[in-house]
Protein backbone atom coordinates (compact mmCIF):
# COMPACT_ATOMS: atom_id res chain seq x y z
CA UNK A 1 0.00 0.00 0.00
CA UNK A 2 1.76 2.95 -1.46
CA UNK A 3 -0.52 5.76 -0.58
CA UNK A 4 1.10 7.57 1.75
CA UNK A 5 3.98 10.03 0.43
CA UNK A 6 5.63 9.17 3.30
CA UNK A 7 6.29 5.28 4.19
CA UNK A 8 5.70 5.22 8.16
CA UNK A 9 6.32 1.42 7.88
CA UNK A 10 9.65 1.43 8.68
CA UNK A 11 12.16 3.17 10.73
CA UNK A 12 12.29 6.47 11.25
CA UNK A 13 15.23 8.69 10.03
CA UNK A 14 17.39 10.63 13.69
CA UNK A 15 19.08 13.58 13.40
CA UNK A 16 21.93 13.96 16.31
CA UNK A 17 23.42 17.15 16.85
CA UNK A 18 27.62 16.70 16.82
CA UNK A 19 28.59 13.91 19.00
CA UNK A 20 26.15 15.20 21.93
CA UNK A 21 23.14 13.79 23.26
CA UNK A 22 20.50 15.63 21.82
CA UNK A 23 18.78 12.95 19.43
CA UNK A 24 15.77 13.54 17.84
CA UNK A 25 13.66 11.26 15.03
CA UNK A 26 12.68 13.74 12.36
CA UNK A 27 8.83 13.09 12.93
CA UNK A 28 8.79 13.92 16.06
CA UNK A 29 11.12 17.11 15.11
CA UNK A 30 8.53 17.85 12.78
CA UNK A 31 5.75 17.54 15.72
CA UNK A 32 7.52 19.92 17.79
CA UNK A 33 8.02 22.56 15.00
CA UNK A 34 4.26 22.39 14.52
CA UNK A 35 3.72 22.58 17.97
CA UNK A 36 5.87 25.59 18.49
CA UNK A 37 3.78 27.42 15.54
CA UNK A 38 0.81 26.41 16.68
CA UNK A 39 1.78 27.94 19.65
CA UNK A 40 2.96 31.53 18.39
CA UNK A 41 0.39 31.77 16.11
CA UNK A 42 -2.65 31.32 18.58
CA UNK A 43 -1.06 33.75 20.19
CA UNK A 44 -0.39 36.43 17.13
CA UNK A 45 -3.27 35.32 15.32
CA UNK A 46 -6.50 37.53 15.39
CA UNK A 47 -9.67 35.35 17.21
CA UNK A 48 -12.85 36.24 15.08
CA UNK A 49 -15.25 38.42 16.23
CA UNK A 50 -12.47 40.58 18.60
CA UNK A 51 -12.50 41.49 22.17
CA UNK A 52 -15.60 43.86 21.78
CA UNK A 53 -18.51 41.33 21.41
CA UNK A 54 -18.13 39.95 25.24
CA UNK B 1 -29.15 39.52 38.46
CA UNK B 2 -27.60 39.73 41.48
CA UNK B 3 -23.85 38.30 42.35
CA UNK B 4 -23.61 38.74 45.93
CA UNK B 5 -23.19 36.62 48.68
CA UNK B 6 -26.21 34.97 49.07
CA UNK B 7 -27.49 31.52 48.47
CA UNK B 8 -27.43 30.38 44.64
CA UNK B 9 -30.94 29.76 43.16
CA UNK B 10 -32.05 26.29 44.81
CA UNK B 11 -29.71 26.61 47.80
CA UNK B 12 -31.32 28.55 50.35
CA UNK B 13 -32.78 25.66 52.60
CA UNK B 14 -31.76 24.01 55.26
CA UNK B 15 -30.80 19.83 54.60
CA UNK B 16 -31.73 17.42 56.81
CA UNK B 17 -30.96 14.67 54.37
CA UNK B 18 -26.92 13.78 53.04
CA UNK B 19 -28.66 14.23 49.47
CA UNK B 20 -30.26 17.46 50.03
CA UNK B 21 -26.79 18.64 52.21
CA UNK B 22 -24.81 17.22 48.60
CA UNK B 23 -27.37 19.37 46.58
CA UNK B 24 -26.53 22.64 48.58
CA UNK B 25 -22.91 22.22 48.67
CA UNK B 26 -23.02 21.69 44.83
CA UNK B 27 -24.89 24.33 44.44
CA UNK B 28 -22.90 26.71 46.37
CA UNK B 29 -19.51 25.60 44.75
CA UNK B 30 -21.14 25.28 41.20
CA UNK B 31 -24.30 27.17 40.69
CA UNK B 32 -25.76 26.86 37.20
CA UNK B 33 -24.03 30.22 36.09
CA UNK B 34 -20.62 29.01 36.62
CA UNK B 35 -21.73 25.74 35.32
CA UNK B 36 -22.60 26.64 32.20
CA UNK B 37 -21.89 30.38 31.78
CA UNK B 38 -23.66 32.55 29.42
CA UNK B 39 -20.77 34.84 29.30
CA UNK B 40 -16.90 35.00 29.38
CA UNK B 41 -14.20 37.28 30.06
CA UNK B 42 -13.14 39.70 27.09
CA UNK B 43 -9.46 37.82 26.95
CA UNK B 44 -10.54 34.47 26.16
CA UNK B 45 -11.34 35.81 22.69
CA UNK B 46 -8.10 34.72 22.12
CA UNK B 47 -6.70 31.31 20.31
CA UNK B 48 -4.50 30.01 22.86
CA UNK B 49 -7.78 29.29 24.81
CA UNK B 50 -9.41 27.01 22.37
CA UNK B 51 -6.51 24.60 23.01
CA UNK B 52 -7.94 23.19 26.37
CA UNK B 53 -11.15 22.27 24.49
CA UNK B 54 -9.63 20.89 20.98
CA UNK B 55 -7.76 18.82 23.42
CA UNK B 56 -11.10 17.42 24.81
CA UNK B 57 -12.51 16.93 21.28
CA UNK B 58 -9.92 14.79 20.26
CA UNK B 59 -9.92 12.96 23.02
CA UNK B 60 -13.52 12.41 22.32
CA UNK B 61 -12.95 11.01 18.86
CA UNK B 62 -10.13 8.33 20.69
CA UNK B 63 -12.45 7.30 22.90
CA UNK B 64 -15.41 7.04 20.27
CA UNK B 65 -13.11 5.42 17.39
CA UNK B 66 -11.46 2.94 20.13
CA UNK B 67 -14.74 1.60 21.65
CA UNK B 68 -15.52 1.28 17.33
CA UNK B 69 -12.00 -0.55 16.96
CA UNK B 70 -12.73 -2.68 20.43
CA UNK B 71 -16.00 -3.72 19.43
CA UNK B 72 -14.87 -4.95 16.08
CA UNK B 73 -11.69 -6.79 16.83
CA UNK B 74 -8.26 -7.23 15.53
CA UNK B 75 -8.88 -8.88 12.51
CA UNK B 76 -11.45 -6.17 11.74
CA UNK B 77 -9.62 -3.51 12.20
CA UNK B 78 -6.79 -4.66 10.44
CA UNK B 79 -7.56 -6.41 7.54
CA UNK B 80 -11.09 -4.60 6.32
CA UNK B 81 -10.87 -0.65 5.22
CA UNK B 82 -13.68 0.26 7.37
CA UNK B 83 -11.59 -1.16 10.28
CA UNK B 84 -8.04 0.42 9.05
CA UNK B 85 -10.09 4.01 8.49
CA UNK B 86 -10.95 3.69 12.41
CA UNK B 87 -7.79 2.48 13.32
CA UNK B 88 -6.73 5.51 11.65
CA UNK B 89 -8.72 7.32 12.96
CA UNK B 90 -8.16 6.09 16.42
CA UNK B 91 -4.46 7.10 16.29
CA UNK B 92 -4.21 10.29 14.75
CA UNK B 93 -6.97 11.57 16.98
CA UNK B 94 -4.67 10.68 19.60
CA UNK B 95 -1.55 12.23 18.00
CA UNK B 96 -3.91 15.44 17.89
CA UNK B 97 -5.06 14.75 21.60
CA UNK B 98 -1.29 15.13 22.52
CA UNK B 99 -0.39 17.76 19.76
CA UNK B 100 -3.19 20.22 21.20
CA UNK B 101 -2.50 18.94 24.62
CA UNK B 102 1.29 19.97 24.91
CA UNK B 103 0.32 23.94 23.13
CA UNK B 104 -2.49 23.91 26.47
CA UNK B 105 0.06 23.10 28.52
CA UNK B 106 2.75 25.76 27.50
CA UNK B 107 -0.04 28.55 26.82
CA UNK B 108 -0.98 27.69 30.53
CA UNK B 109 2.71 27.70 31.79
CA UNK B 110 3.25 31.24 30.57
CA UNK B 111 0.14 32.02 32.02
CA UNK B 112 0.67 31.09 35.23
CA UNK B 113 -2.24 29.57 35.21
CA UNK B 114 -2.15 28.29 38.99
CA UNK B 115 -2.58 31.94 39.98
CA UNK B 116 -5.66 32.94 41.96
CA UNK B 117 -6.52 29.52 43.66
CA UNK B 118 -6.34 27.31 40.79
CA UNK B 119 -3.59 25.05 42.10
CA UNK B 120 -5.72 22.02 41.88
CA UNK B 121 -6.75 23.20 38.34
CA UNK B 122 -3.16 22.96 37.75
CA UNK B 123 -2.23 19.47 39.25
CA UNK B 124 -5.17 17.65 37.94
CA UNK B 125 -4.26 18.72 34.65
CA UNK B 126 -0.60 17.65 35.21
CA UNK B 127 -2.30 14.33 36.31
CA UNK B 128 -4.34 14.10 33.28
CA UNK B 129 -0.81 14.92 30.98
CA UNK B 130 0.93 11.81 33.20
CA UNK B 131 -2.59 9.52 32.72
CA UNK B 132 -2.46 10.36 28.94
CA UNK B 133 1.07 9.14 28.68
CA UNK B 134 0.01 6.04 30.17
CA UNK B 135 -3.09 5.44 28.36
CA UNK B 136 -0.91 6.51 24.79
CA UNK B 137 1.96 4.05 26.23
CA UNK B 138 -0.45 1.07 26.27
CA UNK B 139 -1.75 1.98 23.76
CA UNK B 140 1.65 2.04 21.48
CA UNK B 141 2.69 -1.81 23.09
CA UNK B 142 -0.33 -3.55 22.10
CA UNK B 143 -0.29 -2.58 18.21
CA UNK B 144 1.58 -6.54 17.57
CA UNK B 145 4.01 -4.78 15.65
CA UNK B 146 8.08 -4.76 15.82
CA UNK B 147 7.58 -1.12 17.23
CA UNK B 148 5.36 -2.24 20.37
CA UNK B 149 7.54 -5.21 20.85
CA UNK B 150 10.54 -2.56 20.68
CA UNK B 151 8.53 -0.70 23.27
CA UNK B 152 7.55 -3.21 25.63
CA UNK B 153 10.99 -4.53 25.78
CA UNK B 154 12.28 -1.34 26.11
CA UNK B 155 10.25 -1.14 29.00
CA UNK B 156 10.37 -3.85 30.89
CA UNK B 157 13.34 -2.95 31.74
CA UNK B 158 12.34 0.43 33.60
CA UNK B 159 9.45 -1.66 35.00
CA UNK B 160 11.36 -4.21 36.69
CA UNK B 161 13.89 -1.32 37.88
CA UNK B 162 11.15 0.51 39.85
CA UNK B 163 10.13 -3.02 40.98
CA UNK B 164 6.13 -3.06 39.47
CA UNK B 165 7.22 -5.65 36.56
CA UNK B 166 5.36 -8.68 38.05
CA UNK B 167 2.42 -6.62 38.42
CA UNK B 168 2.47 -4.32 35.31
CA UNK B 169 3.90 -6.71 32.92
CA UNK B 170 4.31 -5.09 29.53
CA UNK B 171 5.08 -7.90 27.45
CA UNK B 172 1.68 -9.34 28.67
CA UNK B 173 -0.57 -8.38 25.62
CA UNK B 174 -3.80 -9.57 27.19
CA UNK B 175 -2.78 -6.99 30.34
CA UNK B 176 -2.39 -4.07 28.26
CA UNK B 177 -4.74 -4.43 26.20
CA UNK B 178 -7.15 -4.38 29.36
CA UNK B 179 -5.63 -1.59 31.16
CA UNK B 180 -5.39 0.66 27.47
CA UNK B 181 -9.30 -0.29 26.88
CA UNK B 182 -10.45 0.24 30.64
CA UNK B 183 -9.26 1.77 33.86
CA UNK B 184 -6.61 4.22 32.35
CA UNK B 185 -9.20 5.86 30.08
CA UNK B 186 -11.74 5.53 32.74
CA UNK B 187 -9.18 7.66 35.07
CA UNK B 188 -8.52 10.03 32.31
CA UNK B 189 -11.93 11.38 31.31
CA UNK B 190 -12.80 10.98 35.55
CA UNK B 191 -9.80 13.45 35.84
CA UNK B 192 -10.21 15.49 33.07
CA UNK B 193 -14.31 16.17 34.05
CA UNK B 194 -12.16 17.30 37.94
CA UNK B 195 -10.06 19.45 35.88
CA UNK B 196 -13.28 21.05 33.51
CA UNK B 197 -15.36 21.43 36.63
CA UNK B 198 -12.38 22.84 38.54
CA UNK B 199 -12.05 25.63 35.46
CA UNK B 200 -15.57 26.11 35.25
CA UNK B 201 -15.41 26.78 39.71
CA UNK B 202 -12.56 29.33 39.96
CA UNK B 203 -13.49 30.87 35.93
CA UNK B 204 -10.78 30.56 32.97
CA UNK B 205 -7.53 32.33 34.65
CA UNK B 206 -6.90 35.67 33.02
CA UNK B 207 -3.79 37.00 31.14
CA UNK B 208 -1.16 38.42 33.73
CA UNK B 209 -1.57 41.57 32.24
CA UNK B 210 -5.47 41.53 32.37
CA UNK B 211 -5.81 41.71 36.05
CA UNK B 212 -6.43 45.54 36.36
CA UNK B 213 -8.35 45.99 33.18
CA UNK B 214 -10.37 43.08 31.77
CA UNK B 215 -13.63 41.85 32.17
CA UNK B 216 -14.23 39.16 34.41
CA UNK B 217 -16.47 36.29 34.58
CA UNK B 218 -19.50 38.11 36.70
CA UNK B 219 -19.92 34.37 39.19
CA UNK B 220 -16.84 34.93 39.78
CA UNK B 221 -16.74 37.99 41.40
CA UNK B 222 -18.85 36.09 44.19
CA UNK B 223 -16.32 34.21 45.27
CA UNK B 224 -13.38 35.73 47.04
CA UNK B 225 -12.64 37.87 43.45
CA UNK B 226 -8.92 36.83 43.60
CA UNK B 227 -9.61 37.90 40.39
CA UNK B 228 -10.60 41.42 40.11
CA UNK B 229 -8.39 42.08 42.97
Amino acid sequence: MNLLAISLDQPATYWQLGDSWILVSVPNFIMIVIMLALFVLALVLPFPGGKDEV
Amino acid sequence: MSHGTEAPVGADFEPTTWTGAARKRWLRTLPPEKMLPEHQPSYVASWIYVFGMLTIVAMIIAIASGVVITLGGVQWFHESSTGMFFNSLHYWSVQLFFLFMVVHLWGKYWMAAWRGKRALTWATGVLAFLTAVGVGFTGYVITTNFNAQWIAFEAKDVMNAIGVGSVFNVTNLGQMVTFHVAPLPVALVLIVAAHVLLVRKHGVVPPIDAIDHDAVVPAAETETSEVAS
